[in-house]
């Protein structure tokens, strides 16, 4: 059954995101989708999916949601608080909700974008073959309290919960860095001075997160360069020489001199830095580029090999009459994967 | 004789065919050509390609080919004999220009040593071309016009200008799309609403496009506004 998210209340600017919607950047409009798309693939490994759907997307904290119909839903991205009646619910974990329950996500642990997924997927409508949110031009939803958004109904309600590993991305860390168009621009002295900098995380957007550090600005050779493509990952150079790390929602073009390209497999770890988090940039050949980050879809194969199941005894259950309760959803005999509420 | 691109890694999943790095009428309208022959004719893996303001991004599926295999065929496609572009899409767009609409207008004129009437004259007498699309979604940059309007952006910016505004600096013209600040001189604005979020397709140019704006009164153009249809006016013209 098709069931509905009753927004009760937010904590944050939380937005409908997807994959995006590549194949516009003719007509200006770049990509976008989540700022964490790893964190989308976690959840679609934890429920089982085929692809990621569209999901909340939640910069630091959450809110609270009711489901009008029973789904399974997954935490994933920057660990929050989360319950269910009251119940703690595992971070990087599906569980499945009863119709009318009430969940709550409190404020992140760490990093910054936690992301609730619901297994059938948002199904908010579609503008230009997605649903991803880039509020300055109308598309997708931001959310607000007494919003009810709709949602498909979950393929497999009785598949038992899973949990993946904690991800070690919401603390900073090195980000490796490939040629990009325009690195040649950059002297090899000032290249090197940006690669034995350890930067700390600005105040960051879904459109940028900018790289504070103590020395000189970095300047390029260019002054007046023409306006020109822009990829999720490149470090920008603004007038002033401070570099930032564009994410998900940079533009299409622009025209500050880019000095390379965070790979993508790094990129969560910058789009989940908050201010002050320590970063560092390696560069790396493409060569070495192209097999420390496979294609998404390669990714995803691995992380579905990493799920386990989540060991739940019947009284962790909020509400065991709201179940269908079908064998397998509570063993209780499961391998202690991830460390279970 | 052909302009030689330079081909370079972005990201792991495209590669940037730049033919120039500052901007020449040139450069523009050989990225335009490229991206109309790739988009005819796709390369095996590509998966989008794009002409932008004097190069073309040429993204593929990591999957369904390597990017050596791609540059191996993306050097035959330019090798091969340029064919002849699609005929352009012609537009007439109504606009309104000075007093509130084009708060800029006079100063603008001054600089390019012309009156504002001669200079909007100027403007409307131009056949101007989709360069390139970009800023905000359907954003147009329009250009290029005569040497004179070579102006520099302003020092303070303005800080917001609504959809549907004509601005100027360095020879070219954005229509803007979306709310935004600017440091471009506003001369006028139109009805035409680049990008329509709720249209079928949002979409109102593409780049190779080509655009003239027609004199009309601010009443007039506020009316078109008030009719809420995006294309604000707007004829397409099929005459050459």
């Amino acid at each position: 059954m098709t069931g509905f998210i009753e927004v009760a209340g937010i904590a944050s600017k939380i937005t409908v995101q997807d994959l995006g919607r590549p194949g516009f950047t003719a007509m200006g409009l770049a990509p976008g989708g989540a700022a964490d798309r790893r964190a989308l693939w976690e959840a679609a490994a934890l429920l089982d999916l085929p692809a990621p759907g569209a999901a909340l997307e939640m910069p630091l904290a959450g809110g609270r949601f009711r489901l009008t119909a029973a789904s399974r839903i997954a935490l994933t991205g920057a660990p929050m608080r989360a319950y269910c009646e009251g119940r703690a619910l595992a971070w990087n974990a599906s569980h499945l909700i009863p119709a009318g329950a009430l969940i709550e996500i409190g404020a992140a642990e760490a990093g910054v974008y936690g992301y609730l997924s619901l297994a059938g997927g948002i199904a908010t409508p579609e503008r230009l073959g997605a649903r991803a949110t880039l509020a300055a031009a109308g598309l997708g939803t931001v959310l607000a309290a007494g919003m009810r958004l709709p949602f498909a109904p979950d393929p497999a309600a009785e598949t038992p919960s899973r949990c993946l590993p904690t991800p070690a991305r919401f603390s900073g860390g090195t980000l490796r860095v490939i040629e990009g168009p325009q690195t040649a621009f950059f002297d090899p002295q000032t290249r090197a001075r940006a690669f034995a900098n350890t930067f700390a995380a600005g105040p960051a957007n879904r459109q940028g997160l900018p790289l504070h550090h103590d020395g000189a600005p970095f300047q390029s050779r260019s002054a007046a360069l023409l306006s020109d493509f822009i990829t999720a990952g490149d470090i920008q150079i603004t007038g002033a020489g401070m570099p930032v790390i564009l994410l998900a929602e940079c533009q299409s073009i622009g025209g500050y001199p880019r000095l390379g390209t965070v790979i993508p497999a790094d990129l969560p770890i910058a789009a989940q830095a908050r201010p002050g988090t320590p970063l560092r940039l390696l560069p790396i050949s493409l060569e070495a580029a192209e097999s420390a980050s496979p294609p998404e879809p390669a990714q995803f194969a691995a992380l579905r090999r990493s799920c386990t199941s989540l060991i739940r005894r019947p009284d962790d259950i909020p509400d065991l009459l709201g179940y269908q309760l079908i064998s397998g959803v509570v063993r209780g005999d499961e391998e202690d994967g991830c460390g279970s509420i | 004789m052909m302009l030689a691109p330079e081909i370079l890694p972005l990201g792991l999943d495209a590669l940037l065919i730049r033919y120039a790095t500052t901007f020449s009428e040139r450069a523009n309208r050989a990225a335009q050509a490229l991206a109309a022959r790739l988009e005819a004719a796709p390369l095996p893996g590509q998966t989008e390609v794009s002409a932008g303001l004097g190069s073309v991004l040429l993204r593929f599926d990591r999957e369904a080919t390597t990017r050596a295999a791609l540059q191996a065929a993306l050097q035959e496609r330019l090798a091969a004999p340029p064919e002849p572009l699609p005929e352009p899409r012609h537009f007439l767009v109504p606009a309104c220009f000075g007093d509130t609409a084009g708060p800029q207008l006079a100063e603008a004129a001054a600089l390019a040593g012309r009156s504002e009437t001669a200079l909007v004259a100027e403007l409307c007498a131009t056949e101007l071309h989709v360069l390139a699309l970009g800023f905000a979604p359907g954003q147009p940059y329009l250009g290029m016009l005569p040497e004179h309007w070579q102006m520099p952006r302003m020092d303070r910016l303005t800080p917001r200008v609504e959809p549907g505004t004509i601005t100027t600096a360095i020879r070219q013209i954005v229509l803007f799309a979306a709310p935004s600040p600017t440091g471009w001189r506003a001369l006028g604005r139109c009805a035409l609403r680049p990008f329509a979020p709720g249209a079928p397709n949002p979409f109102a140019l593409r780049p190779g496009d080509r655009l003239r704006f027609t004199s009309a009164s601010a009443p007039e153009i506020a009316a078109l506004e008030a009719a809420g249809d995006p294309m604000g006016g707007t004829i397409r013209s099929f005459l050459k």
